[in-house]
């Protein structure tokens, strides 16, 4: 088992206390123990896990245990909230307020994804903001590096500066806000690059193209994988640099980025935006709750939902909803929903955006859940005639064995089909009155749902 | 400079930080249940997790200590018990079973791949042996070109198609040239992915089925490049890279940073998987033979 999910380790704790009064030191105590493991997992680094710890006790001793929840529940709501205030309560916007061209300079580590970023950048700022963006790599260092940033600007269209060999970084730096300011652009993007925060040399140069060109920003590009090292890096580039703003890249990976607060602690720089994905559209804003979730293993589950909204088809879901409306969920919907949730991205697809998925995994293998489920229930669907499909209730035993035998599954197949629709259809019937929006997270909760519910919130959770 | 000199000069830095914190935590005090929770954290700290820090930490209590402990044997005690974990994990790289002996080389984005392939090249064309390189990374932007300075470098030919080509093509290409010319070893670059990429993670299992059409035996060895600043991921990406491609060892790189590896300790104790070489600088023999008892007396900043 990979990770656990702290709403599992909580419940192991807390058991024994169901239904007291206040939380007292020691339930505190022994809970926060479970919160720490959590964090150290989740690769937050240590002496971040202790002031966070220390500072969340403070909150949780003596608050009352309300009827509702279960103290496990109040603690990770406690931990949860502090989590999201601790890792910025609102989106960080961008800094411009400078005379165009306004330079921002990208720094990291190697492989921290910055050319990447860069690119991104410039075509997000090109694309949303309508500024002219200038781009240019001084990176003198890595091969085709500097090659690497002309492609990328080609493939997205935003303007690179052209290489002339052997030009040092701070000369490179100069050259591009003059060029900027000649041609009329709003924005430089400058890529540096990627060093050892202990490199002196390489940490003087770095002071030195910023100084050159006095950059609104200084963001530091991170990976979302890194370890306990984060709290180093983050300071370090902090102290010689004065980081203005983080990047938190891979963060489609299914690391619980614990980087991200550790970043956030160690620098006080808000975490401006996360790379999502390898196409170049993929940068986004930051969400502090969806890490926070996923920091205490409890899933991205907003990111989830907002998938699911992506992917389902509109037309089909009013459909779909005008049809719950009347209280009527036949298997033709339920061979829809099957259908969008291979779109999604099968099974895998779905939970490769939770983390803690080892655990789940191997439920999913007990279970024998997997994509070619989705598969055989598509088959006995398909076995069914239109009618059986709108009424269910027609469907006695000699049926359901033509079905089974139709679709090469056996009846017991078939019978968990129908239980499955039955739970659904009721489903749908309590959620009728939410509108769209309840129906898109019931949607995409049916996707975890019935999995040890290792990717939902605890109730109590009002978002 | 002595490789074990290069490896703790790159280690030193990621080691100081260790090494103060147990001059703090030994000392010169009795070893109590205080002192073995402070080493466990401290073991924490270099991404050892939580379950191995806590298993090494029991292990340290279980010893019989002196009234007093000299920093140095607490040290000692500490480095022999993390070597001990490792040792399994000390297996070189052996190219000369299989000619020409096929390396791919994965990972995720940016953990150092074309690096270490650079690298190896370079100290493979020292030995003596005749090398191709595959630009096999056709997806990111000069992937290409960057593995092409690499071969200038070290003397290697590089074979490479535009960007944008399937790699398994090219692959299979590789090896059938490699096979005519009698080259001793390919190494084949990929392009990095997140391992939880079920569609990228196919692409790259493609490269392995193709190259199998032209020898069975092929890839020789499946090496998965690690970076040192990962966190407990690590763990994740050893498992799903081992699960589809059937890694056959591991490269730490970029240990030459604040970062300590340490999580290289929690995957010998879980996969049990040879660690084949370690990436301690930028330059080109800066890629070096993994040795359980340097790098355990590295990391706790002992002399070798």
């Amino acid at each position: 088992m990979m990770f656990e999910t702290l709403s599992t380790r909580l419940g192991t704790v807390f058991d024994k206390l169901r239904g007291r009064g206040a939380l007292t030191e020691a339930d505190v105590d022994a809970a926060l123990r479970e919160v720490r493991v959590a964090l150290l997992e989740a690769d937050v680094a240590l002496p971040i896990v202790k002031d966070f710890v220390a500072h969340v006790r403070t909150k949780a001793v003596g608050q009352d245990v309300i009827k509702s929840v279960s103290p496990g529940q109040l603690v990770i709501k406690i931990v949860y909230d502090e989590l999201v205030a601790t890792l910025g309560a609102e989106t960080a916007t961008l800094n411009f307020n400078a005379e165009p061209p306004v330079p921002i300079l990208m720094v990291g580590l190697q492989g921290s994804g910055k050319t990447t970023t860069t690119a991104k950048l410039g075509a997000r700022l090109e694309k949303q903001d309508k500024r002219k963006v200038l781009m240019a790599s001084l990176d003198v260092y890595r091969p085709a590096a500097q090659e690497q940033l002309r492609i990328l600007g080609e493939q997205t269209g935003v303007a690179v500066l052209p290489v002339i060999e052997g030009q040092q970084p701070v000369d490179i730096a100069k050259r591009a806000m003059n060029a900027a300011k000649l041609r009329g652009m709003d924005v430089v993007l400058l890529d540096t690059a990627g060093r050892l925060s202990i490199d002196e040399a390489m940490m003087r140069e770095a002071a030195a193209i910023r100084d050159a060109v006095r950059p609104t920003e200084v963001l530091l590009v991170a990976d979302a994988l890194t370890g306990q090292d984060a709290v180093n890096t983050a300071k370090i580039f902090k102290e010689r640099l004065g980081i203005t703003g983080i990047v938190l890249t891979r963060i489609d990976g299914d690391a619980r980025g614990g980087a991200a607060l550790s970043m956030r602690q160690a620098t006080g720089a808000p975490i401006k935006l996360i790379g999502t994905g390898e196409k170049m559209d993929a940068l986004e804003p930051f969400h502090p709750d969806r890490i926070a979730g996923r920091i205490l293993g409890m899933g991205d589950v907003v990111s989830l939902v907002e998938k699911a909204k992506d992917v389902i088809d509109q037309e089909e879901a009013a459909k779909l909803e005008a049809k719950v409306m009347a209280g009527g969920f036949d298997m033709n919907d339920l061979l829809s929903q099957l259908r969008q949730m291979r779109k999604m991205g099968g099974m895998e697809g779905l939970l490769s955006m939770l983390p803690g998925v080892g655990q789940m995994k191997a439920a999913m293998a007990a279970n024998r859940v997997d994509d070619k489920m989705i598969s055989r229930q598509e088959a006995i669907i398909l076995s069914m005639t239109q009618e059986e499909r709108r009424k269910v209730a027609i469907l006695n035993a000699r049926r359901r064995q033509r079905i089974a035998a139709g679709s090469g599954t056996t009846v017991a197949d078939v019978n968990k089909l129908l239980k499955q629709h039955r739970t659904m259809a009721d489903m749908f019937k309590k959620v009728g009155k939410l509108g769209k929006k309840g129906m898109a997270r019931m949607l995409a909760g049916m996707g975890g749902g019935g999995l040890g519910g290792g990717g939902g919130l605890p109730p109590g959770f009002g978002r | 400079m002595s490789w074990f000199g290069r490896l703790k000069e790159g280690l030193s830095r990621s080691a100081g930080a260790l090494s103060q914190g147990l001059a703090g935590v030994f000392g010169s005090a009795a070893v109590d249940t205080a002192t073995l929770q402070d080493l466990e954290e401290l073991l924490i700290s270099s991404d050892l997790g939580v379950q191995a820090s806590a298993r090494i930490a029991a292990k340290l209590g279980e010893k019989r200590w002196g009234p007093t402990v000299p920093p140095n044997e607490a040290r000692t005690a500490l480095a022999a018990a993390i070597a001990a974990i490792l040792q399994p994990a000390e297996r070189p790289l052996d190219v000369t079973t299989a000619k020409p002996f096929v390396v791919l080389m994965v990972g995720v984005n940016g953990t150092g791949k074309t690096t270490t392939i650079g690298k190896l090249a370079s100290r493979l064309r020292g030995e003596g042996k005749s090398v191709l390189l595959v630009a096999g990374d056709t997806f990111r932007a000069a992937a290409i070109e960057q593995l092409k300075a690499w071969g200038e470098r070290a003397g290697a030919p590089v074979l490479a198609r535009e960007a944008g080509a399937d790699a398994a093509g090219l692959a299979f290409d590789a090896l059938t040239q490699a096979k005519t010319q009698g080259t001793d070893v390919v190494l084949i670059d990929t392009a990095g992915r997140l391992q939880n990429k079920a569609n990228l993670m196919a692409e790259l299992a493609k490269i392995v089925r193709v190259l199998k059409k032209v020898d069975p035996a092929a890839p020789h060895a499946v090496l998965l490049v690690l970076d040192a600043t990962t966190g407990q991921n690590a763990r994740a990406q050893v498992a799903a890279f081992k699960e589809l491609v059937q890694v056959s060892g591991l490269v730490m790189a970029k240990l030459d940073g604040t970062a300590r590896g340490g999580m290289l300790v929690a995957l010998a104790e879980e996969f049990g998987l040879p660690i084949h070489f370690v990436g301690v600088g930028e330059r080109v023999d800066d890629l070096q033979t993994f040795s359980a008892r340097a790098f355990a007396r590295a990391l706790v900043g002992l002399e070798s």
